[in-house]
């Protein structure tokens, strides 16, 4: 092995001391960036999927602007077909049409304001939580029964149970008055009050039926197998989509904008306190380095005065940092790891956090997401902080005077 | 061609608020193969002139020539590559690198110079085993004496066949025995190799080995006598 | 008394004996501070935006209701106007403001569309310190009085219904015999909320005109009650509910939103962890600071040793050094990061992101809050850590023997 290595490794370790307080600082950051950033990126990911999945899904072909206005003529013409080619297309079963229309709901003794949604009882369970979230009766499995399920808190509200009659009133397609009456076959429960009061599904048929949709609907619903594989079935599902009706393949980035909005403005402060972190990290480098190099003066004066250049020796104080870089990258890596992954089994959690968690669909538990951006991301940027921050302490040898630093000291 | 030759050198100094004349119109050849003295009371003038020999410091006037080449108006780049290859030091004390053994030390300038490694660890064996250290060669400084030290500092000077060896006081803390000891090797070197000697002391004892005995007082050379020549 | 005069000059001076290093460690704390705090004032002004938004939309710190009211928000579960009991208790020091209101579900209905919403009867006077309504008009006017027969609706809606200002639309509720009261409203404001969905839930008229439509004499659903401090309120609690006696149910705001209280909470948790955090970062570079500060004064302490100075004193002079060197860090920590936030009082601009404060209930103007007790709080766990941290080397110092110590090499 070269000298000039062996002598860097035993530079590092002339004050043992020293050094491990540096690596010291560095697997404590490294340890604290990688748990930290696998907590974000998995309570993210629980924040997207959990969203989602109740009603919004990954993509929806709706009528262009359909989503800001919500206008019952604002139809997807052939709503059923459609699916079906889609599914055909994309060679997946998670592709539903649904229908909505605003109706007041009454029972026996309360009228309420609510969003109706027509679904496919077949395929709609395949893109939505809800049908598996029904905690009293069932599903509707029949596309033009006259049947409705609803939230728990819209039961309550309505004071109806499974087996009750609901009457529907609302508006039309073609602006005629709207009427049925239903029955309430299921009861669903989503933990989110939100979702269980404001709306309530019927069959996909029977709401054309009831509101002169003829063989319209508002929107399909298609959903990947995960999220990273969105973008690629988004691609293939445009290909698929009729150029002419004005139909556009929204994203749920634009169904549900705030959810990347509060995750990068969750980012930036979380950028912000790693940056600090990082920059503390670098700061002990530097004045560490800076030592070391200053109580090596006179030693760097003879081995100047040996013919070696100020420029060889800036290397070495590189290398040496770049040895402790390498340490404090190693062991927290290692640290991190262990320490995240025994969360990752486990799962993190703090006082308070049950409450915060119900308002961002998270489970009460956050599993962290251990992956191999977690993982070095943070580490990486240290190390390279690390090395930048000795930069002054070997440029400053540059200057050295072979004379003068022989005197020294 | 003589191994370094002085052409009229002036260098001034400042210590604090005066300026110190540290050679004033200093000229001197040796030859090849010389063994020279330099003697001065401190502040005379003999590390000032060592170090401007060795390109270790900077000329206010004058020319400093190492094996024929003007040394004086070099960059600080091809300085060091001169001291690399063509200059040996030797100094008082902290000669060694005190994180790697004695063959390291040696080995260290050659490994700079490029010479790749079979090659070093001959040379390193052949020289440590010259100036009397063979079995030593893995110990470190701080657990050799210093007449050890030295005898590695001077191997490491000379391995890669300098033109000139530049030596500031190397007896100053040693014992008399240990010091004659570097001596006698010094004379070795000299007689065997060839090597261009030039030490700086104060010291009787070492004034007693060399072929040529140069007197400087306040930057001025006072006096030059050669025993070889008369 | 005079060896810790002696201690303390020594300690001054020995900090300056090599001013680049003090001046870097110096540095790294100055970062670390002013990171702690410009994020906790960052932090504290979400928070702070937050619960002032959370509490003006509920609103009020102590709101009072019929015990059945919270599970059936409707007609049906009245409150009788205010008795001399609670009309005392409501007039007396530490009700800043109170306002009784009608709150029902209802709908509205435009040419184009129909929504659901929550229909609140208010007396403008009495609710404009307590809400938003009043202050976040952004086109035509206010209520004028209880009687006042206009409408006021939230921007999103108006925008929804495809109506605005001027127009009319049918107002639909259910009244206490369970039929359908409606009426026609003309719309005479329109509000823009910190929280924009909020817009989309709430419609204001007159609680004279929302009682005659109902025919509920003058009876409420509510009183909401503003007192002086979001964060004292228990007392004010304790007062009413004592008046109200069994009759209706009394529930402070923390009750009320959990979410808002919780994050009130874990605000505090985080402060804390974060100066730690920082702090455990910085500790590394200023141990090893403080250790080679005295690494190269073994000889000077032996010596002083020698002279007759007790241990401890030498023990009690490495503390202080650090203390002193954190102690300026902080300070100019403190001023650094008041002013980095002093720019931003007027608030930084989230409007990209709107979408994601939503989510997360935070209104579009983020203004950072530096709170003494938050630089208070700082300023004591970096001490306090900064002592245990600067024990090792002063505890090593004060082990030096005289004798070995002078003459160490």
């Amino acid at each position: 092995m070269s000298i000039t290595l062996r002598l860097a490794w035993r530079n590092i370790w002339r004050q043992p001391r020293r050094t491990w307080l540096t690596t010291g600082a560095m697997i404590f950051s490294n340890l604290l960036l990688i748990f930290l950033i696998s907590i974000q990126l998995g309570s993210y990911r629980m924040m997207i999927n959990n969203t989602l999945a109740p009603f919004t899904g990954h993509l929806q072909v709706q009528y262009q602007g359909y989503k800001d206005d919500q206008r019952i003529r604002q139809v997807v013409p052939g709503i059923r077909n459609l699916a079906a080619r889609l599914r055909e297309g994309l060679g997946v079963e998670t592709v539903a049409a649904r229908g909505a229309a605003f109706a007041l709901v009454s029972s026996e003794e309360r009228t309420y304001g609510v969003q109706i949604v027509g679904v496919e009882p077949t395929f709609e369970p395949r893109v939505s939580t809800v049908p598996g979230l029904v905690s009293e009766g069932r599903f509707l499995d029949d596309s033009s029964a006259p049947e409705i399920v609803i939230g728990t808190r819209l039961s309550r509200n309505l004071k109806v149970g499974i087996g009750d009659e609901l009457t529907v009133v609302g508006s039309g397609r073609d602006g005629s008055f709207a009427a049925a009456i239903v029955n309430v076959v299921g009861v669903f429960d989503s933990g989110m009050s939100e979702v269980d009061r404001s709306f309530a599904e019927v069959p996909l048929q029977f709401f054309q039926d009831t509101f002169a949709m003829g063989d319209a609907g508002h929107n399909i619903v298609v959903n990947a197998s995960d999220l990273s594989a969105v973008a690629g079935i988004q691609q293939a599902a445009q290909a698929l989509l009729p150029a002419t009706e004005g139909l556009t393949l929204y994203h749920w980035n634009e169904l549900q904008p705030g959810l990347q909005q509060a995750i990068q403005a969750d980012l930036a402060g979380a950028w912000f306190m790693y940056g600090v972190l990082v920059i503390l990290v670098a700061f002990s480098v530097l004045n560490t380095q800076l030592m070391s190099v200053l109580e090596r003066t006179r030693e760097f004066g003879i081995i100047t005065s040996l013919g070696l250049t100020p420029g060889r020796l800036g290397r070495l104080v590189m290398l040496e940092t770049a040895m402790i870089g390498l340490l404090g990258l190693g062991l927290g890596v290692f640290a991190g790891i262990v320490v995240t992954y025994w969360f990752t089994v486990n799962g993190f959690t703090y006082p308070g956090l049950d409450e915060i968690a119900l308002q961002f669909n998270l489970p009460d538990r956050i599993y962290p997401d251990l992956n191999a951006i977690s993982i070095f991301i943070g580490p990486t940027v240290v190390f390279v902080a690390s090395l930048l921050a000795a930069v002054y302490p070997a440029t400053r040898l540059h200057w050295l005077r072979p004379v003068q630093a022989m005197r020294a000291a | 061609m003589y191994a370094v030759r002085c052409v009229n050198v002036r260098k001034i100094y400042k210590q604090g608020d005066e300026d110190v004349i540290g050679l004033d119109g200093v000229s001197l050849e040796v030859e090849k193969g010389g063994f020279v003295c330099l003697r001065s009371p401190s502040g005379g003038g003999k590390t000032t002139l060592l170090n401007v020999m060795g390109g270790l410091d900077r000329l206010d006037s004058g020319e400093v020539l190492v094996a024929g080449k003007r040394i004086d108006n070099l960059s600080k780049g091809q300085l060091a590559h001169i001291r690399l290859h063509q200059i040996g030091f030797v100094f008082q004390a902290y000669n060694l690198i005190p994180v790697l053994t004695a063959r390291e030390n040696v080995e260290f300038v050659m490994q700079v110079q490029g010479v790749p490694a079979a090659e070093r660890r001959r040379r390193s064996t052949e020289i440590l085993a010259e100036v009397g250290l063979a079995g030593l060669e893995d110990r470190r400084p701080a657990k050799m004496s210093g007449g050890q030290q030295q005898r590695v500092a001077v191997a490491r000077a000379i391995v890669s066949n300098p033109a000139i060896v530049l030596a500031d006081e190397p007896t100053a803390n040693l014992d008399s025995r240990t010091a004659s000891h570097l001596m006698e090797l010094f004379v070795e070197l000299n007689e065997h190799h060839g090597t261009t000697l030039i030490i700086a002391t104060h010291d009787q004892m070492v004034m007693g080995y060399a072929k040529r005995l140069i007197r400087m007082l306040d930057g001025k050379l006072v006096e030059d006598i050669d025993h070889e020549a008369s | 008394m005079g060896e810790i005069a002696i201690g303390l000059r020594l300690a001054w001076r020995n900090l300056w004996r090599n001013p680049r290093r003090t001046v870097i460690t110096l540095a790294v704390v100055v970062v670390g501070v002013w990171g702690m705090i410009f994020m906790i004032a960052v932090m504290r002004g979400m928070v702070d935006g937050m619960l002032f938004d959370g509490i003006r939309s509920l609103p009020g710190h102590v709101q009072i209701h019929n015990p059945s009211f919270r599970d059936d928000p409707t007609i049906n579960n009245l409150l009788p106007t205010p008795n001399n009991n609670l009309a005392a208790a409501l007039n007396d020091l530490g009700v800043v403001a109170w306002s009784a209101r009608v709150r029902v579900p209802a709908v509205i209905m435009s040419e184009r569309n129909s929504r659901g919403v929550t229909l609140i009867g208010i007396d403008p006077a009495a609710e404009a310190p307590l809400s938003f309504v009043a202050d976040d008009m952004a086109e035509g006017r206010f209520l004028e009085g209880v009687e006042d027969v206009g409408l006021i609706l939230g921007r999103r809606l108006v925008d929804r219904l495809g109506t605005e200002v001027g127009k009319r639309v049918v107002v639909m509720t259910q009244d206490p015999d369970n039929e359908i009261a409606d009426r026609g409203f003309r719309i005479v404001g329109v509000y823009e909320a910190q929280v924009a969905s909020t817009e989309e839930s709430y419609a204001f008229v007159g609680r004279g005109t929302l009682q005659s439509m109902l025919g509920i004499g003058d009876q409420v659903s509510e009183i909401a009650v503003l007192g002086a401090d979001y964060r004292d309120v228990e007392a004010l609690y304790q007062r009413i509910d004592a008046a109200v006696g069994d009759g209706a149910e009394v529930l402070p705001w923390y009750e009320l939103n959990r979410y808002l209280s919780s994050m009130l909470g874990v605000m505090d948790g985080f402060v804390l962890v974060w100066i730690v955090v920082i702090f455990l970062a910085l500790s590394f570079g200023l141990v090893n600071t403080l250790i080679m500060a005295v690494f190269e004064r073994v000889r000077e302490i032996g010596l002083m040793m020698a002279l007759g100075m007790k241990p401890a004193i030498i023990l009690g002079q490495i503390i202080v050094e650090s203390l002193i060197l954190l102690g300026i860090g902080l300070l100019i920590g403190d001023i650094l990061a008041w002013a980095t936030v002093q720019p931003l009082r007027g608030g930084i601009d989230l409007s990209v992101v709107s979408d994601g404060m939503e989510m997360m209930g935070v209104g579009n103007v983020l203004t950072p809050s530096l709170r003494a007790s938050d630089v208070v709080l700082a300023t004591v766990v970096v001490l306090v850590l900064g002592i245990f941290a600067s024990l090792f080397p002063a505890v090593c110092a004060s082990r030096y023997h005289p004798v070995e110590a002078i003459t160490k090499d």
